[in-house]
């Protein structure tokens, strides 16, 4: 028999449930404690935010909401290892990733609040990314895009897309890792496997054991990760974005986790999944870990974490009473970014609504 | 300045726009080396290099992303859809994304994109290589839809859309690309978009029409002149936004109107133009507007495809009825 191709895929995790390295080769960045004591506090504000972004939607104060619980390793992960001049294509649940680029939460409450402002994110390097992309694995292509438009312009950038387990089912995934595979374009394709597109579990999601090996395909370097261990994140992802600067083209890194909460605030995930599945996946979960991690470091303590709490409370309702107190925006907003100049016609309608709004019929 | 084809046209104004900004790139199935299929691209590729004229891999879904994506960080794509029965894996992207993206985003992130396609039909080509579909892209909340008639419009109007700061869609008739020269000065000179143009000052009938279509309407405005009627010929160039003004100015001085395109009737953007007249004209019109369209069905394979053409002698007949109304 003669072998015209074979692959293996690397599996990544340095801490386990329990908060135990299982391997000695810490990458350099594990080995400053303040660091990585600053990426717990922004899993721990990830989580402080998403808590109350459900209460706020429970009680009438906002839209629909994607829940992130759960995925804190793997957002800051992504947002932490990546540069300020990259770029980011997200999906609509990344939050821990955009707020390290500088999203805040009142951004996350305005879009799903309702308003569009939500999307104008006013900080870099955040300002220079994508918004979140609703329909699903869409974003792909435009990080592909962005990597094609750094390659022409020689800029040492890198372009780096989330997706879910479900997304990269989708054509748009595959065309965006075959387009990065055929002239090594610098882009990484993040497959964040939650386990669940909305009802539909990752066993007959794909028939693929991994879906990092779906990057083998296309020529990509591909690698799956404990999505729940912050350290294997954010070195698997500095090493994607690494390959891709120098040039020797893009990567698909999968980060197994699990979505310990709903799909989005309309779902009802008792309807379709065993309550003991989430509770042993509450015991994989990524914070308790690293915490875990960190006391037995001595960097970090429950005093620390009630103060830390306690700061992240207040930050939180900051961003919510910002959100709350902005108004609507007026009527002709509707109309005065649909073209760079408002066309003839539109200006008419722009009329029509605002003499509506006067009150004329 | 030797005289061009509405083809040769398209070529000299991609050359002439990424030889003077840099960040237009040309993107598509076959552009490079080999031209493009229908020869849109020659040369292009030695000039301005493989990495700005961008043979991509076969995946009309990708090239639209990667446009969106280009455009949104800074780039100027001219993406090519080989031909407009394919457009429609492209249409997720130009709709929820090329469209959208300037609002959405409160005018954080544009999408300054052409994508170009090759349209309609009357080339014996296969099946899906000649439809008329514009109207499916002319209810698109922040999307220009252009088709130029003639080799100066097409160098103008294709200049102006690359150049816009919104996206584009600009379909190339391609039963005209070689139908007749013109001298086309290469001197960069954009034409306006979302202006309709009078090819053919009149009094007695408006016609309203674009695209290859315009041929039709003007063989069919000599014979009518051969029979003392006059007639004004409207080339819409741009269907949206609409330059409604233009046509009402024309109904109004005629009191007839006759619409002329391609593709199929119901819903087609004639009916759009007619609802205007409608709205805006009613009393200046001395006869019911015409429609000289396709019919409601699939574009028949290449043995029938004029029979669902539009004919000089169908329009020339509506133009009578109306004339005959008062």
């Amino acid at each position: 028999m003669t072998i015209a191709a074979s692959f293996e895929i690397e599996y990544l995790q340095y801490l386990d449930a329990e908060g135990k390295l299982v391997r000695k080769d810490l990458p350099e960045f594990a080995k400053d404690l303040d660091h990585m004591v600053e990426l717990y506090k922004l899993m721990v504000s990830t989580r402080v935010f998403d808590t109350k972004s459900i209460a706020l939607q429970r009680t009438g104060k906002l839209g629909t909401y994607a829940s992130c619980l759960g995925h804190e390793a793997a957002h800051v992960g992504i947002g932490s290892a990546m540069r300020p001049e990259d770029v980011l294509a997200p999906s609509y649940r990344e939050y821990g990733a955009q707020l390290y680029r500088g999203v805040q939460p009142r951004d996350v409450y305005m879009y799903w609040g309702g308003d569009e402002r939500g999307n104008d994110y006013q900080k870099e390097p955040a300002r220079h990314d994508f918004a979140w992309s609703v329909p699903i694995a869409t974003q792909c292509l435009h990080a592909a895009g962005s990597a094609l438009a750094f390659k022409i312009r020689g800029e040492k950038r890198v372009a780096v897309c989330t997706i879910g387990d479900g997304g990269s089912s989708k054509a748009d995934f595959y065309g965006a890792i075959n387009f990065v595979g055929a002239r090594d374009l610098p882009m990484v394709a993040v497959i964040v496997n939650n386990q669940w597109a909305i009802s539909v579990p990752r066993k007959i999601q794909s028939g693929a054991k991994t879906l990092a090996q779906k990057g083998i395909a296309a020529g990509l370097a591909c690698i799956q990760v404990d999505g729940n261990d912050i350290i294997a994140v954010r070195k698997a992802m500095e090493d994607a974005l690494e390959h891709a600067r120098s040039g020797k083209g893009g990567s698909v890194v999968e980060l197994v986790t699990y979505r310990l909460g709903d799909h989005t605030t309309a779902d009802d995930a008792r309807r379709y999944r065993e309550a003991d599945e989430v509770k042993q996946a509450w015991t994989r979960e990524p914070i308790k870990r690293l915490r875990a991690y960190l006391e037995a470091k001595k960097a970090w303590d429950e005093k620390k974490e009630e103060a830390w709490k306690h700061e992240c409370d207040e930050w939180m309702d900051n961003e919510v009473n910002t959100y709350l107190e902005t108004k609507a925006q007026p009527i002709e907003a509707i109309f005065d970014y649909t073209f760079a100049e408002l066309p003839a016609d539109l200006q008419k309608q722009r009329a029509l609504a605002l003499s509506l709004e006067k009150g004329a019929h | 300045m030797a005289a061009i084809t509405l083809i040769e046209a398209v070529t000299q104004a991609l050359a002439y726009e990424m030889t003077h900004d840099p960040s237009v790139v040309v993107l598509g199935e076959d552009v490079g080396v080999n031209g493009g299929v229908f020869r849109a691209t020659a040369g292009l590729s030695a000039k301005f290099g493989e990495w700005r004229v961008y043979d991509t891999p076969l995946d009309e879904m990708g090239i639209a992303g990667v446009t969106v994506g280009l455009a949104a960080q800074g780039m100027k794509p001219v993406a090519e859809a080989q031909f407009e029965g394919f457009i429609y894996p492209m249409m997720e992207q130009i709709v929820c994304h090329a469209a959208r993206m300037r609002n959405r985003t409160r005018g954080r992130i544009t999408c300054p994109a052409v994508w170009r396609a090759p349209w309609g039909g009357g080339i014996h080509a296969p099946e899906h290589h000649s439809e008329a579909n514009e109207h499916l892209f002319t209810n698109v909340p922040g999307l220009r839809v252009v088709l130029p008639s003639s080799p100066a419009r097409a160098y103008g109007l294709l200049l102006a859309a690359i150049r816009d700061p919104d996206p584009v869609i600009f379909f190339e008739p391609k039963r005209i690309y070689r139908q007749y020269k013109e001298e086309v000065p290469d001197d960069g000179e954009a034409l306006p978009l979302d202006v309709c143009f009078v090819l053919r000052d009149g009094s007695d009938v408006t016609f309203v029409t674009w695209g290859a279509q315009v041929k039709e309407c003007l063989e069919a405005a000599d014979a009518l002149a051969a029979e003392g009627v006059s007639v004004e010929v409207i080339d819409v160039a741009t269907l949206t936004p609409l330059d409604f003004d233009t046509i009402k100015e024309s109904v109004q001085k005629t009191g007839r109107c006759v619409i002329v395109h391609e593709a199929p009737k119901t819903a087609g953007f004639g009916a759009e133009i007619a609802a205007r007249l409608a709205e805006e004209c009613i009393y200046d019109l001395l006869a019911p507007v015409e429609r000289v369209t396709a019919y409601d069905v699939h574009t028949p394979l290449y043995r029938l495809e004029m029979k669902q053409m539009p004919s000089t002698a169908q329009i020339v007949a509506a133009a009578k009825r109306t004339l005959a109304a008062s």
